[in-house]
């Protein structure tokens, strides 16, 4: 059903006159041009849509867009602030934590949800919190590595 | 043929090339100095391998670099990245050579209008092909700088010297010339003399030292484009009309409902029938209210029962290497082992499906791609149109991964038609399922090998047998006196009646297989002589440089003999792959009761040669060891016919953070060397490694990849 919706997104006000059953991803992929959140499966199972719906992480690729009214959604385009990066991001940078770089945006924003789950997270709090996003180059290791950096370095805040 | 003499390479055949010519490439280009030059190493010297020149490979050059007025370098070759990293590899060794800050030097890579022919991305060639190339090119310029620098400086050549983009006087460091002032309003083409020398190991600033992705920034803001992300104006998203199976027809097509949908075009050709939207998701709505028929052929084919059949289709074959003589082998041996090894067929699955965005107007066609090899999809894209070759431009944005999966470009000339016939900019973004479907799937095999050992623990007969995989990796480098190896397709492309489906290259293909029956069956063989797997590899192999990796395995992962099965779930295995020789080693834990496999801990060793840049090569084995795992525990096409039963990451189980190893990692830096492929060699031995893990945790041999669950209990069932 075509409805006008209003959300926060990457710290803007958007107000949208949308079919709000349409998924999120594609909501802000073609209709609002932001396409560093990208496609996987289609299906919740990759991570790659991965954003933040208030500071949660959620798959774009299987959230209608109605669910996202009045909430606050961060994309891999919003997360640095004033040109400089955000923490993860530069852990992600500084430790080589992609190679293809598809699934890096997905990756940093499920971390970023994670990091609020737990702050200074051990490796199996990583490992169980990251589990459903998949990376197909195997950069794993440094995936976990650049995590734990940047927890360290946001000393438990984001 | 003996093993020395021949490459166990394989190429893909290639299409007539288009040459540009030269006079097109610099029309553009610009003012700067030129230095043109060839991939031309043995490894591709534009001749096959029984020397006969290979069409469409250029006569003259493929690659050029440019130092432009501005003092940039540009290097133009038709490579891309895909998450394999020559970005910062070919940067840096050029860098090094030129002396240049890496920060000055581009990569401008696979655009078909800019970039000179290459054959494509594939068989870790960047580096060891095209890297020795690019070196003596770049030290081949920095020569002319030299004599450019000695005319402005007024000063003989040989007292001057180079340093981050300028000629200076080498006793008087403040008298010099920036390379961007000896460039201005030149016009200099130039081709390598072969009389200058690259730097030698000694001399590297750049070369052989660590560096992180040069791409990295764009790709953690979410900036890097790929073929999805390209947004022309008023583009229209494709959803295609799927069958069901390979090799069904469409009956009919009932569009009436699907017509019905705000905004849609609906474009109908013969069986090719698409659903245009500006939203893709809506497109895909649309699609689904389409409704069609399918005829699809009867087949009894199924992923249990495709070895009977390609045993019993496969064409005669080919001896690939012997030496010796296997009678003698035999006879001398104390004992033999016999055995089949199986594998499935395991699908590319790279995260990003393939995508293109094509716009044709004016008779010309551009087409941005996810592909591996853009100029074999240009040629590919001309002949669907009916266009001359050169007014087709494809382009290649980042790409999300590939894997050996994206050199057929299907959709790059789906989206071509379906641009030529809307007349508009059309993007095709394969869903999951699409991708799963027109996958070129790594094939099924199978492996049969009888090999004996003396009463002294030597390996004596070699009596090699594959069937589908291809021969890359069959060739030996243990000490076998007698041996025989004979493959029966030699291609990963099935011959006709052989697959249900395409398949195709896949990361190091052929090796993949013919590593994992190597391996376990020498691993057989120590058991029959009673020797622990280190030893007896030790005892065997004469290679120095897989000796030296194997002792480095060993050493770092604090191996302690024993004979297997010993209950601890070590497992060793070696390959080698693209000039560059693996040992690595496996702790695993299987649990009986379901069947699942804990791998604990790998350390891999490699020898390469020279290494560019040590952080990319670690970063290549970690990513080859996690996808090895893949295929060796849990990836394999499940399918019934034409009907390729799973297609999405639920049903078809690639590795996850859950699944990580301890992975420890040592290269062996042989800085003499020329560099070896880096991209697959690690991967080729994971299927045997964890087998012999699993035969030393549990006791129990399994012959066929993946080592599912079920497999397991089967086999412990089995006893």
């Amino acid at each position: 059903m075509t409805e006008k919706i209003q959300f926060k997104l990457n710290g803007e006000s958007v107000q949208l006159t949308v079919d709000t059953d349409r998924m999120l991803l594609w909501v802000l992929r073609t209709d609002l041009g932001l396409t560093g959140t990208k496609f996987g499966c289609g299906e919740s199972f990759c991570g790659t849509c991965t954003v933040l719906v208030n500071n949660l992480a959620v798959r774009s690729c299987s959230t209608p867009i109605k669910y996202v009214h009045d909430k606050e959604i961060v994309t891999i385009e919003g997360l640095a602030k004033n040109g400089k990066l955000h923490p993860l991001q530069k852990a992600f940078m500084d430790h080589d934590a992609l190679q293809c770089g598809y699934c890096t945006p997905g990756m940093i924003m499920n971390a970023y949800s994670l990091l609020k789950k737990h702050p200074h997270p051990s490796d199996a709090e990583i490992v169980e919190g990251m589990d459903d996003n998949l990376c197909r180059c195997g950069a794993h290791t440094h995936i976990v590595q650049a995590i734990h950096v940047a927890a360290k370095e946001m000393g438990g805040g984001l | 043929m003996k093993n020395d003499q021949y490459s166990g390479l394989e190429f893909l055949e290639q299409p007539p090339g288009n040459e540009i010519s030269r006079r097109d490439f610099f029309k553009s280009a610009g003012s700067g100095i030129f230095l043109l030059f060839t991939i031309g190493d043995s490894l591709f010297s534009g001749q096959d391998r029984q020397g006969r020149p290979q069409r469409g490979v250029p006569t003259d050059y493929n690659a050029f670099l440019k130092i432009g007025e501005d003092g940039r370098v540009s290097c133009y070759v038709g490579k891309i990245e895909m998450g394999q990293g020559v970005v910062t590899s070919l940067g840096q060794m050029l860098a090094d050579e030129l002396d240049v800050l890496l920060e000055s030097v581009d990569m401008v890579m696979g655009d078909t209008d800019l970039c000179p022919w290459d054959m494509g991305t594939f068989g870790s060639l960047s580096t060891r092909s095209f890297g020795p190339s690019l070196r003596m090119a770049g030290a081949e310029a920095r020569q002319v700088l030299l004599e450019l620098g000695s005319e402005h400086l007024k000063m003989p050549a040989d007292r001057l010297t180079t340093e981050n983009g300028f000629v200076l006087d080498s006793t008087n460091k403040q008298h010099k010339v920036a390379y961007a002032t000896l460039a201005k309003g030149k016009k200099i083409e130039r081709r390598p003399t072969g009389k200058v020398s690259v730097k030698k190991p000694g001399e590297f600033k750049i070369m052989n030292k660590s560096l992180i992705r040069r791409d990295a920034q764009e790709k953690v803001t979410g900036k890097a484009k790929y073929a999805g992300d390209i947004q022309l104006p008023g583009m229209l998203h494709a959803r295609i009309l799927r069958p069901p199976a390979h090799d069904s027809k469409l009956i009919s097509a009932d569009i009436s409902e699907a017509k019905q949908v705000d905004g849609v075009q609906i474009v109908k050709e013969g069986d090719f029938v698409a659903v245009l939207h500006k939203y893709p998701d809506v497109a895909d709505t649309a699609l689904s209210k389409i409704k069609a028929k399918f005829e699809t052929p009867k087949s009894d084919l199924n992923d249990k029962n495709i070895f009977d059949h390609l045993l019993k289709v496969a064409p005669a074959g080919k001896l690939v290497a012997m030496d010796g003589n296997l009678q003698a082998g035999e006879s001398g041996a104390k004992s033999l082992v016999e055995a089949t090894y199986f594998n499935d067929y395991v699908a590319h699955s790279p995260m990003e499906p393939h995508t293109a965005v094509a716009n044709v107007e004016g008779g010309k066609a551009t087409v941005w791609a996810s592909t591996q090899n853009p100029f074999t999809a240009k040629e590919e894209i001309a002949k669907a149109l009916g266009f001359p070759s050169e007014n087709v431009r494809v382009i290649t944005p980042f790409v999300g991964g590939g894997f050996g999966g994206k050199t057929r470009n299907l959709q790059a000339v789906e989206a071509a038609r379906l641009s030529k016939m809307t007349g508009k900019p059309v993007q095709v973004a394969y869903n999951r399922k699409e991708e799963f479907f027109f996958d070129a799937f790594r094939p099924a095999a199978v492996v049969k090998i009888k090999s004996g050992v003396t009463d002294k623990g030597k390996t004596s007969l070699w009596d090699y047998h594959v069937y589908f995989a291809g021969e890359r990796g069959t060739q030996m480098f243990y000490d076998i006196p007698n041996y025989s190896t004979i493959a029966y397709n030699a291609s990963w492309v099935g011959a006709q009646g052989s697959h249900p489906f395409l398949t195709g290259p896949w990361r190091a293909p052929g090796n993949n297989t013919n590593s994992y029956a190597r391996e376990m069956q020498i691993d057989m063989m120590a058991e029959k002589a009673g020797m622990d797997p280190v030893e007896f590899r030790l005892q065997n192999i004469v290679n120095k440089k897989m000796l030296g990796v194997l002792k480095a395995a060993a050493q770092k992962c604090g191996w302690k003999p024993a004979k297997s099965p010993s209950g601890r779930g070590f497992g060793v295995a070696c390959g080698v792959d693209a000039g560059t020789f693996v040992a690595s080693i496996a702790e695993v834990e299987v649990n009986k009761s379901t069947g699942g496999v804990r791998v604990k801990r790998v350390v891999c060793a490699q020898d390469m040669g020279l290494v560019i840049n040590p952080e990319g090569a670690t970063i290549q084995m970690e990513g080859c060891i996690m996808m090895g795992l893949g295929y060796a525990l849990t990836e394999r096409v499940m399918f019934k016919g034409g009907e390729v039963l799973n297609r999405n990451f639920d049903s078809y189980e690639i590795p996850r953070f859950s699944w990580l190893p301890k992975i420890e990692t040592v290269i062996l830096d042989d800085k003499e060397a020329d560099p070896q492929g880096g991209g697959e060699p690690a991967i080729v031995v994971m299927g045997g490694l964890i087998a012999n893990a699993i035969y030393d945790a549990i006791g129990v041999r399994l012959y066929q990849l993946p080592m599912t669950p079920e497999r397991i209990k089967e086999g412990l069932k089995k006893g």
